[in-house]
């Protein structure tokens, strides 16, 4: 019994098809919780109430570096053992992490409004997050544009590895380029750093909703994938005389 | 290599269109600038860095198609990955003749195209070491990307996708470097980060390069 036993479609099938049912209420219940307590909470001294934002703004950032992650793991595990669901979990992934950017940009671009005065700035964070937007933008469009599905796994995975390296060596290099707005870190362990409990816990509850969320879009668009294979395939043998 | 290399310098050279191509290109943008942003010599003179750098990573991308997608179409591809060299070294040779003919042509004129956007005199050296440092690595992304594209329809467009992200750092240090140098400031960080992102390419991405290529290939 190990983990790799999961690369089998089947048993892949079977274990996400006997986890969903219990997954979503789980996520709903964190989400809907998570932003009710988030939005009831009292307004910032200095922000105001657009501090509430911030419980839609970090867990979707997180996510957005995460998945990204996610998808670097996955194409590894393709390049070097070659399991399609690896590859197709990876395919999966990227539609998420895409949107899950798309949430940061546009949420941080509403919060930085009232506070900071502007819509957008070229700060490091930001210009990062775009760069790492652009990259989701063209692994999507890569996987789109290969016919052939195995190739176009080992392209994305090529792709997704040479890409990885950029996206951090963007981070470091907008950081050089200018001195930025947007604060250092959110969750400090530091105490005195941190902020108060008051956001915090709601932010943890939100942050586990969001991974909760991304599990279940990416067990059901891999699923989805899975079933596109599966139907291509019997399509082949059909057509076959 | 070495003659692969020659052969496609002659091809870049004799076919036409690729050699002056991104010159041309470049000399086009530097006249479009003024016409966009007006032609007061201050404002040309702070956006110049930035539009050089800008125009250089343009000009590059035009030609990055051309790399493999001709051979590609007539077969001397397959020839090649067949070849007793290993295709890393055959990506390497390429991406060197498509830098020796569009990277090194550009790193020649930019003290006239600094001079056409009024950039300050004292910048020109930075502009030179940072865009000779800079190119090559322009040139071996690109050659990964036009890697990654060869056999595909409308790959052209894709490409840019694909390759100008991986662009933004060497646009940042070279931009800097060259920014630094017009306001008298010393450069020589922004020039050793670009010298690293160009040595790290030079080493990592042929072995990309020609993993995509034989993904492309078989």
């Amino acid at each position: 019994m190990s983990i790799w036993e999961y690369a089998n479609p089947v048993k892949f099938m079977r274990l996400s098809g006997a986890v969903l049912p219990w997954l979503v209420p789980l996520a709903a219940i964190c989400l809907l919780g998570g932003l009710i307590w988030g939005y009831s909470t009292p307004p910032d001294y200095r922000q105001g109430a657009s501090v509430k934002i911030m419980f839609l703004h970090v867990p979707s950032a997180m996510m957005a570096i995460n998945i990204w992650i996610m998808m670097l793991v996955a194409s590894l595990i393709w390049i070097i053992r070659r399991h399609h669901v690896s590859a197709l979990a990876a395919k999966a992934a990227a539609p998420i992490g895409a949107v899950m950017t798309l949430i940061a940009l546009v949420t941080g671009a509403a919060w930085g409004q009232p506070t900071w005065g502007t819509w957008w700035e070229w700060d490091p964070r930001l210009t990062s997050f775009l760069v790492l937007f652009l990259f989701y933008l063209g692994y999507i469009a890569l996987w789109e544009a290969v016919e052939n599905p195995d190739s176009a796994a080992d392209l994305t995975g090529v792709l997704c590895l040479v890409g990885s390296v950029f996206a951090l060596l963007s981070r470091y290099a907008a950081h050089f380029w200018t001195q930025g707005l947007h604060q250092g870190s959110s969750l400090s362990v530091a105490p005195g750093e941190r902020m108060s409990a008051v956001y915090r816990y709601p932010l943890y509850v939100c942050m586990i909703g969001f991974f909760l969320l991304f599990l279940i879009l990416l067990l059901v668009r891999t699923r989805t994938e899975i079933r596109i294979r599966r139907t291509a395939a019997l399509q082949a043998r059909e057509a076959r005389p | 290599m070495t003659a692969l290399l020659l052969r496609d310098l002659r091809l870049a050279i004799r076919a036409g269109g690729g050699f002056g191509l991104g010159l041309a290109f470049f000399l086009i943008l530097c006249t479009l600038v003024p016409f966009g942003v007006g032609s007061d010599g201050d404002i040309l003179g702070r956006i110049a860095p930035g539009i050089l750098w800008v125009g250089a990573l343009l000009a590059c991308l035009l030609s990055l198609d051309r790399i493999f997608a001709l051979d590609h179409e007539d077969g001397s591809l397959d020839l090649l990955a067949t070849a007793p060299i290993p295709l890393e070294g055959a990506v390497a040779a390429k991406a060197g003749a498509h830098w020796l003919t569009t990277g090194l042509p550009l790193v020649v004129a930019a003290p006239l195209f600094g001079l056409l956007l009024h950039l300050p005199l004292q910048a020109v050296p930075n502009l030179l070491i940072s865009l000779l440092i800079g190119t090559p690595a322009l040139s071996m992304l690109g050659a990964f990307g036009a890697a990654i594209t060869v056999g595909l329809r409308r790959g052209g467009l894709l490409l840019s996708l694909l390759v100008l992200p991986l662009y933004v750092p060497t646009l940042i240090f070279g931009a800097e470097a060259v920014r630094r140098g017009a306001a008298g400031m010393d450069a020589t960080t922004p020039l050793i980060f670009q010298a690293a992102i160009s040595l790290s390419t030079l080493a990592l991405i042929p072995f990309a390069a020609a993993a995509a290529l034989r993904i492309n290939l078989r």
